[in-house]
């Protein structure tokens, strides 16, 4: 409870601090709108029914594209750490893969899939599956040997030894794994969205893109805003119960207090 | 008296048929700079129901010669083989007891003691939870079941760990230096349970020490090996009546004994 305090003192003292830093004029109004502004913005997207559907064609692009690059980012890493030759040909394509910006993708996705859900999906793996191979591979990679042995010695092998010894053992790299792709999945699909128009669907990019051609700097903050909240509430819903849950059963990040 | 590889069994153990048998076995660890003889033609036999200590200093192949008695590791040449069987992998009926204890930190301690047995074939879940809680009571750990292993002491750990390899009811432990991280005091207790435990369960037992006393104590023999390379050099049986007191005045003069032939084979000047 006094952490959710502290939290809620500390945004609305950067709210207060921004309505100050606009009523001195410091800024245009153009640059710098209120937060005021921004608020009447979100109720009127609300009530108009465009907020909530942008994001939900958002979050279904975003759940989709981001299980899909789990799906072959996870087994993926299973593979590159345990077979070298998988890691000396995949992993080192995905290490490169990784650092590509997966803005980089769009033109390719466009001309092979056209202005579809499919060009848009094909961004959001892109930038996910790499990312979430690496880590896993890597989290593999860093588990103590001595756990592999004494499965080993205990009778535990192939699938037994994969799903009961090596995969919970990488946990903690394969959660942060996931919350790293979780972020290249955003990041991919909302330059997708802002730089591709497609006709199945408007989501919060194009909303922040509108924002920016009609210089409606306030839909284009509050659409940001949106999006941060998204992705907090995401945090908090999807990992953090499980990373609780390991910190509890591994003695891990514990800060003492409690 | 040197070791030629012949059997010898302890004074008290009369004549046992052969559990582990360990037939001129070498290897060789290579490195990128260079090459490590970690067992030059070692012989061992280690009769049913025998407790052999291995004890010599660091780099003498104990851990070694452990290592290919579990089947995880596979001689250079020579032959090792468990009830006349060839070793060629890690098997249920010879289990290991790691110096760290190994236990798996997502599970917690009556999880752990479970994992072992979900490969022992014929058991549901209930038996094989019936079985763990049973070794937990064995080591005197059944109010901790449900707990997390990073809840509990390194002697309560090494404790479950112990418990872990004895559910499956293998016909062989080998441990590994698997008190060398505790404290002496936490020790002791260990000494007093594992005999306790071994004059009622009558495993072979295999177990890997670098303390001289705690391998009279524990041990019907003691094996000594010597570094570079590694070489069984004597075996001493110890005819000491169970239980053993780690601070008993025979023990002490066995340990002596021991202690002064160890020094003989470790020269000084011998430097990393």
């Amino acid at each position: 409870m006094k952490r959710a305090l502290i939290a809620a003192v500390f945004f609305i003292a950067i709210g207060l601090l921004w309505q100050a830093a606009v009523s001195a004029g410091l800024w245009s109004a153009v640059l710098l709108p209120a937060p005021a502004d921004v608020w009447d913005y979100l109720v009127s997207a609300w009530d108009d029914g465009s907020l909530v559907q942008a994001t939900g064609v958002t979050l279904r692009r975003l759940l989709i594209g981001y299980g899909i690059g789990l799906v072959l980012g996870i087994p993926l890493g299973f593979l590159s750490s345990s077979l070298e030759i998988v890691e000396d040909s995949l992993g080192t394509l995905a290490l490169g893969l990784q650092t590509l910006p997966s803005v980089c993708w769009i033109p390719l996705a466009l001309l092979w899939f056209g202005q579809t859900e499919g060009a848009m999906l094909f961004v959001v793996v892109m930038g996910t599956m790499w990312s979430v191979m690496i880590a896993t591979a890597t989290g593999v990679r860093t588990i103590p040997p001595v756990y592999a042995r004494a499965a080993r010695t205990m009778g535990s092998r192939g699938l037994h030894k994969w799903t009961r010894v090596i995969l919970p053992a990488s946990l903690p790299y394969l959660l942060s794994g996931m919350k790293q792709g979780w972020a290249f999945a955003w990041r991919s699909l909302m330059a997708a969205e802002i730089y591709v128009t497609i006709l199945t669907g408007f989501g919060l990019g194009h909303l922040l893109h509108y924002g920016r051609e009609l210089n409606a700097m306030d839909q284009v903050i509050a659409i940001m805003l949106v999006i941060i909240a998204i992705g907090l509430i995401a945090d908090k819903l999807m990992f953090e119960p499980w990373e609780q849950a390991m910190h509890r059963r591994w003695g891990t990040g514990l800060r003492g207090s409690r | 008296m040197p070791y030629d590889g012949t059997v010898r069994t302890g004074v008290s153990a009369g004549v046992r048929p052969a559990k582990l048998l360990v037939e001129n076995v070498s290897k060789t660890f290579h490195t990128r700079r260079s090459s490590v003889q970690a067992l030059d033609n070692v012989s061992l036999r280690v009769g049913e129901g025998e407790f052999v200590c291995l004890v010599g200093p660091s780099g003498c192949g104990k851990s070694t010669l452990l290592d290919i008695l579990a089947g995880l590791t596979l001689p250079d040449s020579g032959k090792v083989s468990a009830d006349g069987e060839p070793i060629t992998g890690p098997g249920r009926h010879r289990l290991v007891m790691f110096q760290e204890s190994a236990l798996f930190p997502w599970l917690n301690a009556v999880d752990n003691v479970m994992f072992g047995l979900k490969m022992v074939p014929g058991l549901n879940k209930a038996q094989r939870r019936e079985i763990a809680e049973a070794h937990l009571k064995l080591v005197g750990l059944e109010k901790f079941s449900r707990a997390n292993i990073h809840e509990l002491s390194g002697g309560m750990k090494q404790r479950v760990a112990f418990a872990r390899s004895l559910a499956p009811d293998p016909q062989v432990l080998l441990m590994d230096e698997p008190l060398s991280a505790l404290d002496a005091m936490t020790r002791e207790q260990l000494y007093a349970d594992i005999q306790r435990i071994q004059q009622q369960r009558k495993k072979t037992i295999v177990f890997v020490t670098h303390n001289v006393r705690e391998a009279v104590c524990l041990g019907d023999r003691v094996v000594l090996l010597s570094p570079h390379p590694g070489r069984i050099r004597e075996d001493f049986p110890i005819p000491l009546p169970r239980p053993r007191d780690i601070n008993s005045v025979e023990l002490a003069a066995y340990a002596t004994r021991i202690t002064a032939a160890l020094k003989g084979y470790v020269k000084p000047e011998v430097a990393e």
